[in-house]
């Protein structure tokens, strides 16, 4: 009966595809985002993404600062994991100057990554969640997004802008008592995040706004540049952790979640069960935290000690040269990647044998994501396109740069 | 250190040339680190259109391919079973500064093969055009468009080349050339003049403002300065 009732053309009633400007300030762009939809009626016939409204050329102000300065600039681009830019900036610097880093860092960094992985991916559930209705997730995940952001502040000082890492070494060792704090957030979390999960993974209302919604094959999500939980939702098993190990990765026992179809829902699942996977990572790496010096003790980078300073004349030079010139990296270029909460984050540097870098340039995950969502959204409603961006985990941060 | 003067003088010319004698720093030919089979099957297969290979830091091997045949050899790298290339990790340029060519740089990975490749191509400043490699990686379109906005290359066949990063009518440059001041090209009264004169046209191009059945307005005044004192250094 209401089919009957569909069919019956009204004469005076046409339609005409509409502009739609969603964004930049709009809640569920993730950002400083700006869609500019072409719509025929509720049905997306084109979507171009605006972006740049957060620019602040940080590769150009990069060239203007010493290797060891431009670390607070990382964490300012990806404000949902900034750990994970400190780290892996100087990782890119240390391969240059082809530095290797004690035993107690490399594991400390990698407790940060990990740590940070969950921050973001907590931040990506609950904005989400958010997205298609569902409020509580929200505020649970936001409550264990709390418990790290003062586990930065206990470590950094700093509750987001960390800058955390130096080259050769970290500002600072762990304080007393941290990594005890750690383990509690490891032991807690997953009750919250089992939580989450029977809230939403079986949830009518959810399945519904994410089963087969923004679906890309695995061929067109490498042939994207795809690359982290939306390339593995994709069915491709491109982990880097994995593929091209740094830090002892293929010593920890984990494993890669991959999904089958690339729609919204599969990216759902694999970050989901990233962040288990995550947390066996950080209870092996508490597990293995070796004991002593976190920095390295390499003449080209790290500071002598005040005492020596004091005492004699070599140390004293030594000390005024590193810190009024900064360290020198060789004359090359490097590229560094590591596996970000957003996929591939890599740093490409090139330096001229100098204190400051000829170019320091971002390799940017979630630029790369979220030049796909005009071919992702293509053909769906409105209220899908936002599922998708959000699926997405973009950062504008980042991407604006 | 720098001692040529305060560290604003930098900031008003932007931030020089590197000092590296050479064209661009390099690393040594050759190195024992190990062999990689796409370099060597590279020059079996394209000979002199291998410019150069070297390995940087330790394990990473560059070529230096004619940039007149990039999308041969990239396209070759993508698709020979035994090469397999199908990840575009990244696109990007360097510019040395002082008058050197820009280079572009290809960040490749094969998935299948798990190995990596940079591939690099020289431009000189006074040729900034390059074939565009959207056809073989989409991931190459944003990629390539930001080093359209931000160095100024040229990337011939690129569906949708505009500014990225940049606004659309940004007329001062390319901000990541050597030669452009941190601060900018125009003095600060003529940014805020130009911030200030902006309107809807500079947000939507005409062909939205027909969909979105905007009044139909005067079309956009033509702007005398901005796209010619672009191309001008």
């Amino acid at each position: 009966m209401t089919e009957k009732i569909l069919e019956i053309p009204e004469p005076g009633l046409h339609s005409e595809p509409m502009l739609i400007n969603l964004g930049p300030q709009h809640p569920a762009t993730h950002g400083v985002l700006r869609l500019i939809c072409e719509l025929d009626g509720e049905t997306v016939l084109k979507v171009t993404p605006d972006i740049g409204f957060l620019h602040s050329s940080f590769e150009k102000l990069g060239e203007y600062r010493t290797w060891n300065q431009i670390v607070p600039l990382t964490d300012r681009m990806d404000y949902l994991a900034p750990l994970m830019y400190n780290c892996v900036y100087v990782m890119a610097v240390e391969k240059l100057m082809g530095l290797e880093v004690t035993e107690r860092c490399k594991v400390a960094r990698v407790l940060c990554m990990e740590m940070d992985r969950i921050f973001s991916h907590l931040l990506w559930l609950g904005t989400t969640a958010i997205d298609v209705g569902a409020f509580t997730p929200f505020l649970y995940a936001f409550q264990e997004r709390e418990r790290i952001y003062q586990l930065h502040e206990a470590f950094t000082g700093a509750r987001i802008t960390t800058s955390a890492t130096r080259v050769g070494g970290m500002m600072a060792d762990f304080p007393e008592g941290w990594t005890d704090s750690l383990r509690d957030f490891v032991d807690t979390f997953p009750k919250t995040l089992d939580e989450i999960d029977s809230l939403l993974t079986t949830n009518g209302i959810h399945l519904g706004r994410t089963l087969d919604i923004g679906v890309i094959s695995g061929e067109d999500a490498v042939n994207c540049g795809f690359t982290g939980p939306n390339l593995r939702a994709s069915g491709v098993d491109y982990d880097l952790r994995k593929d091209k190990p740094y830090y002892d990765y293929e010593t920890y026992d984990f494993d890669v979640p991959i999904g089958e179809n690339g729609d919204c829902y599969d990216r759902y699942l694999v970050r989901m069960d990233e962040m288990r996977q995550s947390l066996r990572i950080l209870d092996q790496a508490l597990d293995r935290l070796p004991e002593g010096p976190i920095n390295v003790a390499d003449p080209r980078v790290s500071l002598p000690s005040k005492t020596d300073c004091m005492n004699d004349m070599e140390s004293m030079i030594h000390h005024f040269k590193l810190i009024t010139e900064g360290i020198m990296v060789p004359a090359g270029d490097c590229y560094f990647a590591i596996e970000g909460s957003k996929g591939e984050l890599g740093m490409y540097l090139v330096s001229d044998g100098g204190e400051k870098p000829v170019r320091w340039r971002i390799r940017p995950p979630s630029f790369v994501n979220l030049s796909v969502i005009a071919k992702l959204a293509e053909g769906h409603l409105v209220s899908d396109l936002i599922m998708i961006n959000a699926s997405l985990d973009i950062v504008l941060g980042e991407i604006d740069r | 250190m720098d001692d040529s003067g305060s560290t604003f003088d930098a900031v008003e010319r932007g931030p020089g040339a590197s000092d590296s004698p050479r064209g661009t720093p390099r690393g040594r030919d050759g190195d024992p680190a190990g062999h990689h089979p796409s370099v060597t099957a590279l020059q079996g297969r394209f000979g002199a259109t291998v410019l150069h290979h070297e390995v940087q830091a330790g394990d990473q091997h560059v070529v230096f391919v004619d940039a007149a045949r990039n999308r041969t050899v990239l396209g070759w790298l993508r698709d020979d079973p035994e090469q397999r290339y199908d990840l575009l990790v990244d696109v990007t340029a360097v510019d040395y500064g002082g008058g050197r060519p820009i280079q572009i740089v290809y960040q490749l990975w094969s998935v299948g093969h798990k190995r990596a490749l940079r591939v690099k191509c020289e431009l000189p400043l006074d040729g900034l055009s390059i074939d565009s490699v959207v056809e073989l990686w989409n991931a190459a379109n944003w990629l390539e468009r930001e080093v359209y906005d931000l160095f100024g290359v040229d990337f011939r066949g690129h569906p949708d080349l505009r500014r990225i990063l940049m606004p659309q009518n940004y007329a001062e440059g390319h901000p990541l050339r050597k030669d452009f001041p941190l601060r900018g090209r125009f003095s600060r009264a003529e940014q805020t003049r130009r911030a200030l004169s902006q309107d809807y046209h500079d947000d939507y191009t005409p062909e939205w403002l027909e969909v979105g059945g905007a009044p139909a307005l005067e079309p956009p005044e033509p702007d005398d300065s901005p796209e010619k004192a672009e191309d001008t250094p």
